[in-house]
């Protein structure tokens, strides 16, 4: 029997996708582990990089750091905080480990973008907003981030696809998600059923990015739809500083 | 269950002497699996940015291809190219880090090329070059900046994926992550950590330290203005 015949009958057989470690329980848990982590690194990384946007202060520090964290591999670091022993000691403790590395992974290009998009605000918005006798927070809340919100959403979008894709390793430390058939067909060199697991997780990944380019395109402001058009043409420029670890 | 075993102190500095042969060869390792896969992207991605500046038509579906590459998880691709290059070679995961090579390179290769200026490519056609000579003196020379700050992503982020590719028995410095996991012990996971982290900083600044070597212009430009 051919590979991809392998494969299609891996994918066909119902008793694969049914019980605690098939497909459609695996699928949960790899969606439950990226929205915890990305729902946490949208709620540290958009104040926090607004705030930084906003008052300029200290954002060589924050951004350069954020920076240099991509550099750690998630393998390693998912790794060492499994073993950990207080870790170790909870009843899920791979799935804490896997969300912290998964947080640590999302965080750096919500807060690089959520500072890029408040501090790009054109100035003559900004000082209008001031003139108008709005407060500071109201300037923050009111104008510069629905304004930057392209532009934080890009940046959940790259976090959110490189987390759901990550969250592969999840498997390593225990938790059953869509790593699990992977790691276990490397185990006993059953090619077919690794393929079959990294498809699903290569759909799942794509599906994401489709699902977020729409969710991205629905938060633009009305009047701003021309610049994020600008902006998306700028994306299909220079890709700088995206170094990241995406093990 | 039960006892919990404690993973021992985040560095073991004895470990850690008396291993320092295998740590360096698998540093070793780590470097020439990142070299060797930016080598063959750069040897792929260039000619192909080239191709696509010229023939715009052939843009979205190179952009495309790479990019969908890109979005593959690192274990998920690794597996997705093991069952036609071979489960535990050198190969498979060569395949992989190109792989993840190619799309930065491309689009930094086509962003570069579209941003020479039109003036300098008016004096290189005036000056009597041809294509060719064009390409290779003026518009490739004035494209460097761009590209070489694709290599820098492209470096940094194939240190990292490195690792995973432990996972078919290569790795480099992965191997380390996996030995500590199996051992709950900490100091390798934490020696490959650091490592990796090093690594990927000294090959940026390296890379950097070329860029402000070899394109001096930039440097003169950045100053004037």
């Amino acid at each position: 029997m051919n590979f991809f015949s392998q494969v299609a009958q891996f994918l066909t057989t119902s008793s694969n996708w049914t019980g605690t470690n098939g497909f459609l329980a695996q699928l949960g848990r790899q969606i439950e582990l990226s929205a915890v982590a990305v729902v946490a690194a949208v709620l540290a990384g958009v104040g926090l990089g607004a705030f930084l946007g906003h008052t300029g202060r200290g954002s060589f520090v924050v951004l350069n750091s954020a920076n240099a964290a991509r550099a750690i591999p998630s393998f390693a670091l998912v790794t060492l905080i499994a073993i950990q022993p207080g870790i170790v000691r909870l009843q899920q403790g791979g799935f804490v480990a896997a969300a912290i590395t998964m947080f640590a992974l999302a965080v750096p290009p919500i807060l690089t973008n959520a500072y890029v998009g408040v501090r790009d605000v054109d100035p003559a918005v900004r000082s209008a907003a001031v003139a108008m006798g709005m407060t500071p927070r109201q300037v923050l809340r009111q104008v510069e981030i629905p304004l930057a919100l392209p532009v934080v959403m890009a940046g959940v979008r790259t976090a959110s696809v490189e987390v759901v894709a990550t969250a592969t390793l999840a498997a390593y430390v225990g938790v059953a998600d869509l790593g699990f058939n992977i790691f276990a067909g490397l185990d006993t060199r059953n090619n077919a059923e690794t393929f079959s697991g990294a498809l699903m997780v290569a759909v799942l990944a794509l599906l994401v990015d489709l699902l977020l380019a729409g969710a991205a395109r629905a938060v633009t402001p009305e009047g701003t739809r021309r610049t994020t058009r600008a902006a998306r043409q700028r994306g299909t420029g220079l890709m700088w500083r995206q170094a990241a670890a995406r093990s | 269950m039960g006892v919990v075993a404690s993973a021992g102190p985040i560095v073991q500095w004895s470990w850690v002497s008396s291993e320092r042969s295998m740590i360096v060869s698998l540093l070793l390792q780590h470097i020439e699996l990142t070299v060797i896969a930016v080598a063959i992207g750069l040897a792929i991605a260039v000619p192909l940015g080239i191709f696509a500046w010229k023939m715009p038509v052939a843009r979205p579906p190179l952009i495309g291809v790479t990019g969908l590459i890109y979005v593959i998880p690192s274990v998920a691709l690794l597996s997705l190219f093991a069952p036609l290059t071979g489960f535990f070679s050198i190969t498979t995961a060569e395949v992989a880090l190109v792989g993840y090579t190619l799309l930065i390179l491309l689009r930094n290769t086509i962003a570069g090329l579209e941003s020479v200026p039109a003036d300098a490519q008016d004096a290189a056609q005036g000056m009597g070059y041809t294509p060719l000579q064009e390409l290779m003196k003026v518009q490739l020379p004035l494209a460097l900046p761009a590209i070489l700050a694709g290599v820098r992503v492209a470096t940094v982020t194939t240190i990292g994926l490195v690792t995973v590719t432990a996972f078919i028995g290569q790795g480099g410095l992965g191997q380390l992550i996996i030995q500590g996991f199996s051992e709950d012990f900490n100091t390798p996971i934490f020696v490959g950590l650091v490592l990796s982290v090093l690594l990927a900083g000294v090959a940026d600044a390296l890379i950097v330290g070329i860029q402000r070597i070899s394109l001096p212009w930039v440097r003169r430009r950045r100053l004037a203005s």
